[in-house]
């Protein structure tokens, strides 16, 4: 095949020239349907879950020095998400206006913590990690507090102010 | 012409590489095909190819896995045209492919036990090529495609146990989640990644399903494609032989002159492939008929908390191994347990693709098999026992005494303390008369190795034991009028012979005097509890009730 001339005054192959053609426009083509397809595939980063407040119930119906599961609707919810659009909290009582709320999500790996009004302790049913009634590690293995959701009472209700899973949000 | 790689071509004798003469219309059909497929120059060569006279039936693992694959994407398929991929009515659905499809039931119990056979079957055929060394030259690139092949059907698994969307489902995703979480730096991209969002919902269980159902089967196909193609080309590696050293520059040469006396792949070795593989669908179905599919549990709900989430079979081992290590090393070795294991063994057919073959010749080899195979029986036989789990019975409530224990008890004392033994919590973590939890020590014959004080100081300040075994400080839960209702029960239950394997008692170290922080203890009732302790003796009781009333 006779030589042609490149760009730059170099004379490179036929062949060559081809194989840079292939491999350059495949390059491009991967480039262009590539990029909006990672693009795609990473929108959950950039779409933080919306941080709203959620009412839980009136003041009046939690009793002081007891803790009680409350529900609400997980504000990122999309349509079709069934009963997995649920979300729920403990929600301690302190004192006349004081109340705690701590996610369900054990420090550990995850698990749904439960409390057990009768021996004051929240337990996680897959590797047994125990916290006392205010979220402190009572038994490993899990090493941190459960983590608190922040709350506030408005007009007699206890509003809870809901949070991703808290490693991963 | 053929496929075949040049020194094969020889071996495939005279009679076998001829033309197939059959007579009458058949042979005019044949004839037909064969001019456009090319069946006699590239087809029925790769299926008569030689191979060594020396395979035998440890070498059915590999297409026994193909089997169950096939198995899979089959069942899999008609699975899929009624699943739902949506969160609000993937369960429902199948619920109905269960219960009212027909033979949806059998449906699902083949691809459910299938996956199982399948994932026991992969354990095993990679067991088999590191045993006899058939990863060595010329096969290392056929191990990575392998080990691409394992790693895809744990991830099948893993996948497909989420797409049941049950509790299960539900909290594996966050127990996954959390575990990619911990990765440095980009965890928790990776763990939003993952799940689709900052909350498993709407969007996760198309994700799953996307992965289960295309990507990774789509790779798979691939990688078997590959597999097969090199197992043709690079011929069965045949049985190892003590003597024979695998050295790059003969053994091509060697293994060609074995072809010479080799056996056609098809029919004489595939014969054992495909009844190995008949036995192995058969106690599939009979499993499947039996049993049917995964069970449906509850619904994926994340407001509901009596659950007790377990993973897939295969993966019990390992959610054991999360219950049992230390925290200290937790981060290292849930990122870098499964790293390790994944660059050893992309890394070994390049630093060990030379000398012996033999398992006789090879004993780390087999010891490190051994092990592992040991480790991963006993991780399974903890993971369903779950010594560290406080035990429930079936609706999540706390177990009670058994009543032939309560009836036999005298004074109203200690009836209070069982029934407190109860209430408190303390069966879901002790045994009396074989009844609770093994997390902690059984305590029928507690007085026979506490002194009173000791016991109080172990109720009231709990203790660390070995890794999990820990006990919470129950100082400001039970004040001393209760702890002595516990003392009075425990004194008169009656000591048994242990059913169950449980923990030995003087296990579980005293607190060392003071009690944890981060307890509901305020600090100066702390102090006061760490002052009776040390003060301990007769006293104990008394101080403890003025440290509750005082704080």
């Amino acid at each position: 095949m006779p030589p042609i001339k490149g760009l730059f005054g170099d004379r490179i192959s036929r062949e060559l020239f081809l194989t840079g053609i292939i491999v350059g426009y495949g390059g491009i083509a991967g480039v262009v349907v590539g990029v909006p397809l990672v693009a795609y595939l990473l929108t959950p980063l950039f779409k933080p879950s919306p941080r709203l407040w959620r009412d839980v119930g009136a003041v009046s119906q939690f009793k002081i020095g007891t803790t009680t599961e409350v529900r609400y609707s997980d504000p990122s919810a999309l349509r079709w998400a069934g009963t997995t659009s649920r979300a729920g909290a403990w929600l301690r009582r302190d004192s006349q206006s004081g109340f705690t709320a701590y996610s369900i999500y054990c420090t550990h790996l995850g698990c749904p913590v439960h409390w057990i009004q009768s021996t004051g302790l929240f337990l996680c049913p897959c590797h047994g990690s125990a916290f006392y009634s205010t979220g402190a590690v009572a038994a490993g293995p899990a090493e941190l507090p459960l983590v608190k959701l922040p709350v506030r009472v408005r007009g007699g209700r206890v509003q809870i102010q809901t949070k991703p899973i808290p490693v991963i949000g | 012409m053929s496929v075949i790689s040049d020194f094969e071509q020889p071996n495939v004798t005279q009679s076998e590489s001829r033309p197939l003469e059959l007579p009458g219309p058949v042979g005019a059909v044949y004839n037909w095909l064969d001019d456009r497929l090319g069946i006699d120059a590239v087809i029925r060569p790769i299926l008569v190819h030689p191979v060594p006279r020396s395979t035998n039936w440890f070498n059915v693992l590999g297409s026994a896995t193909l089997t169950a694959f096939i198995f899979q994407v089959v069942t899999g398929v008609f699975l899929a045209l009624v699943y739902v991929p949506a969160p609000n009515a993937a369960y429902q659905s199948l619920q109905w492919i269960t219960d009212k499809s027909l033979f949806g039931h059998l449906i699902r119990g083949i691809h459910y036990w299938g996956a199982s056979a399948m994932l026991l079957l992969i354990f095993a055929h990679t067991a088999r090529v590191f045993l006899t060394g058939s990863y060595k030259y010329p096969r290392e690139l056929n191990w990575l495609l392998g080990v691409g092949l394992l790693f895809s059907t744990i991830l099948m698994g893993f996948t497909g146990q989420l797409l049941v969307w049950n509790q299960d489902s539900y909290w594996a995703i966050v127990v996954g989640a959390e575990q990619a979480a911990r990765t440095p730096v980009i965890g928790p991209w990776l763990a939003q990644l993952l799940v689709a969002g900052q909350v498993v919902g709407g969007a996760t269980l198309t994700h799953f399903f996307a992965i289960h159902v295309f990507i990774v089967p789509g790779l798979m196909f691939a990688l078997i494609g590959g597999h097969l193609y090199l197992v043709i080309y690079q011929g069965i590696s045949e049985w190892p032989e003590p003597s024979n050293i695998v050295d790059p520059k003969t053994y091509k040469q060697r293994y060609h002159e074995l072809l010479e006396d080799g056996i056609p792949f098809f029919p004489d070795a595939m014969a054992k492939d495909a009844l190995f593989a008949l036995f192995a669908g058969v106690v599939v179905i009979l499993l499947a008929v039996f049993f049917g599919g995964a069970p449906l549990g509850h619904k994926a709900d994340p407001a509901n908390y009596v659950t007790n989430p377990r993973p897939f079979w295969f993966l019990i081992w390992y959610f054991a191994l999360l219950a049992e290590i230390p925290a200290s090393v937790e981060n290292i070795v849930i990122i870098g347990f499964p790293a390790v294991i994944m660059l050893w063994m992309l890394a070994l057919p390049f630093y060990a693709n030379k000398g012996e073959r033999a398992p006789s010749k090879r004993p780390w080899a087999v010891g490190s098999v051994l092990i592992a195979a040991l480790m991963t029986a006993v991780l399974c036989y903890e993971g369903y026992q779950s010594p560290w789990a406080p035990r429930f019975d079936a609706n999540g409530n706390l177990l009670s005494v058994p009543t032939a224990v309560v009836s036999r008890l005298k004074g109203s004392q200690a009836k209070a303390g069982a029934q407190l033994f109860h209430s408190a919590g303390c069966i879901a973590c002790h045994m009396v008369d074989n009844v609770g939890g093994i997390r902690g020590p059984a305590l029928d014959d507690v007085f026979q190795q506490y002194s009173l004080p000791r016991f109080y100081q172990q109720v009231a300040a709990g203790g660390k034991g070995a890794s999990y075994q820990y006990m919470p400080a129950f100082g400001t839960i039970l004040d001393a009028t209760k702890m002595a209702e516990l003392a009075a029960f425990l004194k008169q239950v009656p000591r048994v012979e242990r059913t169950v394997h449980n923990n030995a008692l003087h296990a579980a170290k005293p607190a060392r005097g003071p009690v944890a922080a981060g307890s509901t203890l305020t600090p100066l009732q702390r102090r006061v509890l760490n002052r009776c302790i040390a003060e301990g003796g007769a006293h104990l009781a008394t101080c403890l009730i003025a440290g509750n009333r005082h704080p």
